[in-house]
């Protein structure tokens, strides 16, 4: 096996390590299944409650997706706005970073209050949570340009909507999809936090029920199966970005 | 005052503060500046880092008004930037996800009367610009990346990039600084080339003394901040001009004498 492949396979090695130190450990001590419940036993109740897990997961998920679709579309046009003019930059920027650093999960009480329990709150969590690295990484973007890249095309005549398109929206292509891939896990975060407190259903819900009613295990379900969501959405980002691009990759390409 | 006939560029008494608080302050990045070019001359700037050979580039092409005087270029005073004009700076700047080839067709897709024929003619301009692609010994590398090709050949492609829509002025900010002394000398023979051939107005912005001398008709000397040319040497080399020339003490006795010229500006 050469260098490549064992990089390839690293995680998955790690992952079957820790899983089976993690067995090992609760059959050697036996430690009880309401304190930390085994592998094996996570398993067992995945698949006894699966039809219940999968239909938290595809609520949590489609409510995380319609969060993250608002949170692009927002994102993307604040991000092309103080992106693209000084003024507004100097303008939103520090009120944004501001509005970052509150805790996302403390907007949850007042979303209930004005959308009532449910989608509501989930979907307009997942989507504060997930837009601001969307707006940054857009301004970012438009806002590193060359100096001497657009007198070239000052010269010529290019209106600033030239400059925009034909180079500011290109060279923040890879900054874009790069935010992508941290805003999905961010907003599956939104969702979960939301559904823990807001909501009757989703996976964050049945975390809470689970957790009331000392079934570990099943809890622990929920844990696996949002993580894994979110994981294999950022891969897929992860995937989309290399491919749209790559020219932004070489450097591990060759 | 009008220009003056047969001048290609016009420089009348111009000044240059960067704002309205340097200007109240007399401050000023380029003072007194008059300079005439002849149609097709060529002509280089030198001068100590931080002169103002910049903002002399950015006077010419009307990206910078200046603050007082005026300015012709082909007997028409400029007002904005100047669409015939070309440019290439010591980065090459070209952008990574476009082809070499796309890069190259990148004014055309803004500058009229080309922009509005694009999509119609791409054929054409296509053709047009791997020709030129051609003559700076590009050939093969129109479908390659930017980020494929050396250092030595982005510039090339920069300079093609400057020279698509044919303008009558090239105008280039240390476009050789960046690379190794042989590739330099290959691209002065290459542009030396396409000038010959094409015989466009070039302004060359440059710290190499060598070069200015290999390539221009004209070698402008240009002082400290503020900036003002400070000495004006015909260079009377016969053309064409062959690399072998930089070796000749008829070469080395000008290059001495700007050399002397400049140091006595830096002790100054």
């Amino acid at each position: 096996m050469n260098q490549k492949q064992l990089e390839r396979y690293a995680p998955w090695g790690l992952l079957i390590l820790t899983i089976a130190l993690w067995q090992i450990i609760c059959s050697a001590f036996s430690v009880s299944e309401f304190i930390f419940p085994s592998p094996l036993r996570i398993w067992q109740q995945t698949v006894e409650f699966r039809d219940v897990i999968a239909a938290h997961a595809w609520r949590t998920f489609w409510v995380t997706m319609a969060g993250f679709g608002i949170a692009i579309v927002v994102g993307v046009l604040l991000g092309f706005v103080i992106g693209s003019s000084r003024l507004a930059y100097a303008a939103v920027y520090p009120l944004m970073t501001g509005f970052n650093a509150l805790p996302k999960a403390a907007f949850v009480p007042i979303l209930v209050v004005w959308f009532g329990i449910g989608v509501g709150p989930a979907i307009l969590t997942a989507f504060l949570i997930s837009f601001f690295p969307i707006m940054v990484n857009i301004a970012t973007g438009l806002a590193t340009l060359e100096p001497e890249l657009e007198d070239v095309l000052r010269v010529l005549g290019a209106k600033r909507w030239d400059v925009l398109v034909k180079v500011g929206l290109p060279r923040s292509m890879p900054y874009f999809f790069g935010s992508l891939k941290v805003a999905i896990t961010l907003a599956f975060v939104g969702t979960t936090v939301s559904e823990m407190t807001a909501a009757n259903e989703g996976i964050g819900y049945l975390l809470i029920s689970a957790g009331s009613a000392m079934q570990m295990g099943l809890a622990f379900a929920g844990l696996v199966v949002v993580g894994a969501m979110a994981m294999v959405m950022y891969e897929l980002f992860s995937y989309i970005e290399k491919n749209t691009t790559a020219w932004a990759h070489r450097s591990s390409q060759n | 005052m009008t220009a003056t006939a047969d001048n290609f560029v016009d420089f009348q008494n111009v000044w240059l503060a960067y704002n309205d608080e340097l200007l109240a302050k007399e401050h000023f990045a380029v003072e007194d500046i008059n300079l005439q070019v002849k149609q097709g001359e060529f002509i280089a700037i030198v001068g100590p880092s931080g002169c103002g050979k910049s903002t002399f580039m950015k006077l010419t092409t009307g990206l910078k008004k200046p603050s007082r005087g005026e300015i012709f270029v082909d007997n028409q005073p400029v007002t904005g930037p100047l669409k015939i004009s070309g440019m290439a700076f010591q980065a090459p700047s070209l952008l990574p996800w476009r082809t070499t080839l796309d890069n190259v067709l990148l004014p055309l897709e803004i500058v009229e009367p080309f922009r509005t024929q694009f999509k119609a003619r791409k054929q054409e301009f296509e053709a047009r610009a791997i020709k030129l692609l051609q003559t700076v010994g590009l050939d093969g590398y129109e479908r390659k990346f930017p980020w494929e090709l050396s250092g030595g050949m982005q510039q090339r492609a920069s300079i093609c990039r400057a020279l698509i829509h044919e303008p009558k002025m090239l105008l280039l900010d240390e476009p050789f600084g960046a690379l190794d002394a042989f590739t330099r000398e290959e691209l002065w023979c290459i542009l030396r080339d396409l000038w010959t051939e094409q015989k466009f107005n070039v302004i060359l912005v440059t710290h190499d003394l060598r070069e200015s001398v290999f390539l221009a008709d004209t070698v402008y000397v240009m002082s400290k901040s503020p900036g003002r040319f400070v000495v004006k040497r015909h260079i009377d080399l016969p053309r064409p001009r062959d690399l072998e020339v930089t070796y000749t003490p008829a070469f080395t006795d000008i290059v001495h004498e700007l050399r002397s010229h400049i140091g006595a500006i830096r002790k100054s």
